[in-house]
């Protein structure tokens, strides 16, 4: 079976966000006024090949937590899918 | 004989020069070493020198922390070796778990590139033997992700077995604590943010690095005497 996983990379909460924090600050000045707590991250998109579901995301995590994300200072989020 | 000095060269790096260089001006000698040789051959230290290794895709030092040469590095280390790791390098060494904590981007965003004002605060490193706890050495920083963070237990262990080697005097970045280099639990493990090399010369407007370079050099003299 052929997977499609998105992994969404975030810092982890209470790691200062300076990009987060500067998109923000541009806000006001676009008209946004009713937006708030702006997070900055990163996806990525891959597809594996494996006989199921567990398997898929058992690869999946494992490249996420050793190569992109850096667990000192960030946290994944993996969707899966079936393609 | 001059102690070997060996200096890795990713793809992307380009303070390599710089650092064999500066290090031949304090009596070792520079060897550069390519980044897919999984050995180092004969080199009583190594550094990791600054640059973009990788293209710094991803995370500045995320892969070039599999690069081939960094097992070798690791073994190194391991054996008690001097390894120094200079901003880009610094970031390899966190990358690669050789040191703690992580190197984020500045504080406000912005590229640093300017002369730092900065503290040595612990000589128990290979690369701050030969300065003296207090000291004021200005040395130029040139990064985008410069701003040390670590967690809470992290620090205060940091702080406890005395591993901040340099803080900034005004922080520039926003690292935690100032700190602008770190030491691991041996101190033959070093990473700072700022370039020694690049303050090792009158002509560079400032000769403070070498003190810094000094120590590295008689570390790796007393491992090749060993």
């Amino acid at each position: 079976m052929r997977f499609l996983a998105r992994v969404e990379v975030q810092l982890r909460p209470g790691i200062a966000d300076p990009e987060g924090a500067t998109i923000e600050r541009a806000l006001p000045a676009l008209g946004f006024d009713s937006v708030a707590h702006v997070r900055a991250g990163r996806s990525f998109r891959f597809e594996v090949d494996a006989p199921n579901e567990a398997q898929a995301r058992s690869t999946a995590t494992e490249l996420a937590d050793r190569l992109l994300a850096n667990p000192v200072i960030e946290q994944s989020q993996l969707e899966l899918e079936v393609i | 004989m001059a102690p070997r000095i060996g200096v890795v060269l990713f793809p992307g790096t380009n303070c390599e020069h710089d650092v064999v260089q500066a290090v031949e001006s304090v009596g070792a000698q520079g060897v550069l070493l390519w980044h897919g040789d999984n050995r180092l051959g004969a080199v009583d230290a190594v550094v990791l020198p600054g640059g973009f290794a990788h293209g710094d895709y991803l995370r500045p030092g995320a892969l070039a922390r599999f690069s081939p040469v960094m097992e070798a590095v690791r073994d190194f280390a391991r054996a008690g070796g001097p390894v120094v790791g200079i901003c880009n390098g610094f970031q390899v060494l966190t990358e690669a778990g050789l040191l703690p904590g992580a190197l984020q981007k500045n504080r406000h965003l912005r590229f640093l590139c300017e002369p730092a004002r900065l503290v040595v605060t612990s000589t128990a490193s290979v690369l701050t033997s030969a300065a003296t706890v207090g000291q004021e050495l200005v040395i130029p920083i040139n990064h985008f992700e410069g701003n040390y963070t670590c967690d809470a237990d992290t620090l205060r262990r940091l702080e406890a077995e005395d591993r901040v080697v340099l803080r900034y005097a005004e922080n520039p970045n926003g690292s935690v604590a100032d700190i602008a280099g770190i030491a691991n639990e041996a101190g033959n493990v070093v990473g700072l943010m700022p370039h020694p090399e690049r303050a090792s010369s009158p002509l560079l407007g400032s000769t403070d690095g070498l003190v810094l370079l000094r120590s590295l050099v008689d570390a790796a003299a007393t491992r090749a005497a060993a």
